[in-house]
């Protein structure tokens, strides 16, 4: 697959999920910061997102910690994102 | 004759939508040894029915008395008497059955101490025709609908149910009788058109809550089905009433629980007034969600929204000490920050009544038929769950009976399915030479545009004219001009245009295609509302006033009826209520007051 079928896949993915809070945060998150991370994280991102939004919103709000070091990077950037 | 073909799969029965109310279905047509095939923009547990936190309903009595003819007048008072009393009195007796049955599927209810279903209060839920409030909601912690979705899906993948996972319908197949044949429908993965060719066709694709641009919805709510019946001939009823919670972020539309207000939550507009003074004073911020909404609204429009656009107000929570906060509202704090930009123990959060359930839709009888004007089934064609309309939840729903809804006429629709494919009445008919050629003109149109409209753009003035002009408070100018203003939408959406032109993974021309439906479900909402000249449940006009010839606006001698949208003329027509339930006596007229 190419990176532009695999980015709109992702973005998919990202956009049509089971609670509105996280259309709106991995959307916001896709758009400004997975550009910029590094491919450990960017991959580590793709299985945070194939999550389901019950397991991943704990990690998001702080109720439960990741337990993987790139992972957790990642949350914490997912974390700081502000949906205005 | 067709100048296209495009590959064909033929099954029993194809059902849209893997939510609660598509898998409810698919249970019942698998385990009958149909062959069934399950579509889903998403895999089936990411939909949108994992939301649902309070719980579904049910009149076990577990904790006390209750009874499924206290449960069928809550909701017959709820729907401000526009519900179909015949189908209110199945979901409520068939309560008990369905719950029950998901608790076998594998369901996690919370259980009494004596390890019964333990079962809470919720809003407009009462013992003895309107008494005093009943424990009848059943719920798994604060993940019902997650668990629920669970459960149905492992029960489905033992029973053999195909599923067509990202893969978007985009048009029902129909013959010159009418009859249902199937859908067509678009693989992401490869861009490819196929049909599914079926005897039985369920919709179950969920609401359409994102027409507002404030919303509760998750983005996936689009209102597929509704436009695909909609371009299919099929009228939409009711689809001006649609329920809105006071309390949804301003902008984000994140829903803020109820129980911050229980907690000491204070609304504030841009004088820092307490204003639900003035509106109730005796349950002030707590008084019901619509007699809020309003009085947020009321504020907004007289000028004392605050922000750079005077467009929102404040849910104070500052006074309240920290550590209540975050013990007693967890999560909250979380979405402030993330959502509103600040945090609620320094300022008040921004919020606006945001749009959250539609109360209308398909129009289907309580054997989950899709039905006609005059209430005669369309041939091979089914709905359940949020798309249908009944009509279980009339002007207004109660909380914890859409879950009830999608489990009863779920299975209903499923049973009703096996039922007419056994007897003969419905078979697998020959497609009609042309049935892929609107689908396909509708794509080649959208692949071929130049010089249109940009879809962002396009939806989000769709949903801002919604907002404005056909809000929670409805004023008649604002409606006429709303249809004019929805009408050159329309338009525009007939004109979008992609640049992207590839077929693996579009996501652009499925967003388009997306749009396609939306406009179908504002046009609907827009003309149904402008229409309905009185106060009803969730539909509430301003030129329509609490009086004591028509208490809370509500005229029953003119508009106690159900109306029918038709794309086709962009027209109206009506039908009545169905006051006579099954085996009881009619729940007369009332003036609806808690
Ligand atoms: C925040 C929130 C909280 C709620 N809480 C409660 C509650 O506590 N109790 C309660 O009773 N109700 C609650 N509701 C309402 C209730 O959750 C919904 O009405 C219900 O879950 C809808 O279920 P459904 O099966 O009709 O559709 P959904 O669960 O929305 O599923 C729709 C399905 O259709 C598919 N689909 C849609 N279009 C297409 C297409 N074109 N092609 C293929 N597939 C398609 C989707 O992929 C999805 O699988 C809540 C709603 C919200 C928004």
């Amino acid at each position: 697959m190419e990176e532009r079928q695999r980015l709109n896949r992702l973005r998919w993915r990202c956009t049509r999920r089971a609670m509105l809070e996280m259309d709106l945060l991995l959307g916001e998150f896709l758009d400004r910061v997975f550009p910029t991370l590094a491919p450990a994280q960017a991959d580590a991102f793709v299985i945070l997102a194939d999550m389901e939004d019950l397991e991943l919103w704990p990690l998001v709000n702080g109720s439960r910690e990741c337990t993987d070091p790139v992972q957790a990077e990642v949350v914490a950037l997912l974390r700081n994102v502000r949906v205005k | 004759m067709s100048k296209l073909s495009i590959p064909v799969r033929k099954f029993d029965a194809v059902i849209v939508g893997a939510g609660g109310s598509g898998l409810r279905a698919a249970i019942q047509l698998s385990e009958a040894g149909l062959k069934t095939a399950v579509l889903s923009k998403v895999f089936p547990t990411r939909s949108h029915t994992v939301a649902a936190q309070g719980g579904v309903s049910a009149s076990l009595g577990n904790s006390e008395e209750d009874h499924w003819h206290w449960h069928m007048y809550d909701t017959v008072k709820g729907s401000d008497w526009l519900g179909d009393q015949d189908a209110i009195e199945y979901m409520c007796r068939k309560a008990p059955e369905v719950v029950v049955e998901l608790e076998h599927f594998g369901m996690p209810f919370d259980r009494t101490d004596e390890g019964k279903i333990y079962q809470r209060p919720f809003g407009g839920h009462m013992s003895n025709f309107g008494e005093k409030p009943v424990r009848r909601a059943c719920a798994a912690a604060d993940r019902t609908g997650h668990a629920m979705l669970h459960a149905l899906y492992q029960r489905n993948v033992r029973a053999n149910t195909q599923f067509f996972v990202e893969w978007m319908a985009l048009d029902l197949i129909r013959d010159q009788s009418g009859q249902v044949l199937g859908v067509i429908a678009l693989e992401m993965e490869t861009g490819e058109v196929v049909a599914f060719h079926a005897k039985a066709t369920v919709f179950a694709t969920g609401g359409a809550g994102r027409i507002f641009y404030s919303s509760t919805n998750a983005f996936i709510n689009t209102g597929d089905g509704l436009g695909m019946a909609a371009r299919a001939g099929i009228a939409l009823e009711d689809m001006e009433f649609w329920q809105f919670h006071p309390t949804g972020v301003a902008g984000a539309g994140v829903l803020i629980t109820e129980g911050v207000r229980g907690e000491g939550g204070i609304l504030r507009n841009s004088t820092n007034e307490r204003f639900m003074e003035r509106y109730a004073p005796n349950a002030k911020d707590l008084a019901s969600r619509d007699v809020v909404s309003r009085a947020m609204v009321t504020e907004i429009n007289e000028g004392r929204g605050c922000g750079p656009n005077k467009d929102f107000v404040l849910l104070d929570i500052t006074h309240l000490d920290p550590a209540t906060i975050m013990k007693r509202l967890p999560g909250i704090r979380e979405i402030s920050i993330q959502f509103a930009g600040i945090d609620p123990i320094k300022a008040p959060i921004p919020v606006v009544p945001t749009c959250h359930y539609q109360m209308g839709g398909v129009p289907t009888n309580y054997k989950g038929q899709v039905v006609g004007d005059d209430g005669t089934p369309v041939r091979g064609f089914y709905a359940a769950g949020e798309v249908a309309c009944a009509s279980v939840h009339g002007a207004n729903r109660l909380g914890t009976n859409s879950l009830l809804d999608l489990l009863v006429f779920g299975k209903a629709s499923g049973d009703t399915v096996i039922e007419n494919v056994r007897s003969g009445e419905i078979g697998l008919k020959e497609l009609p030479a042309d049935f892929a050629d609107r689908t396909m003109a509708r794509l080649n149109r959208l692949n071929t545009q130049t010089g249109g409209a940009n879809v962002n753009e396009t939806r989000l003035e769709l949903q801002r004219t919604m907002q404005k002009h056909c809000g929670v408070f409805r004023f008649n100018d604002m409606l006429i001009e709303g249809v004019a203003k929805i009408l050159d939408i329309e338009k525009a959406v007939a004109r979008t245009e992609i640049k992207d032109k590839s077929h693996v993974w579009n996501t652009a021309r499925v967003e388009a295609l997306e749009l396609d439906n939306l406009i179908e479900v504002a046009k609907a909402t827009m003309v149904s509302a402008e229409a309905r000249k009185e106060s009803r449940g969730a539909h509430v006009r301003d030129d329509a006033p609490d009086t004591p010839a028509n208490p809370n606006g509500r005229d029953d001698v003119n508009w106690h009826k159900h109306t029918l949208w038709h794309r086709d003329g962009n027209r109206l027509g009506f039908k009545p209520v169905i006051m006579k339930p099954l085996s009881v006596e009619t729940i007369a007229l009332k003036t609806r007051s808690y």
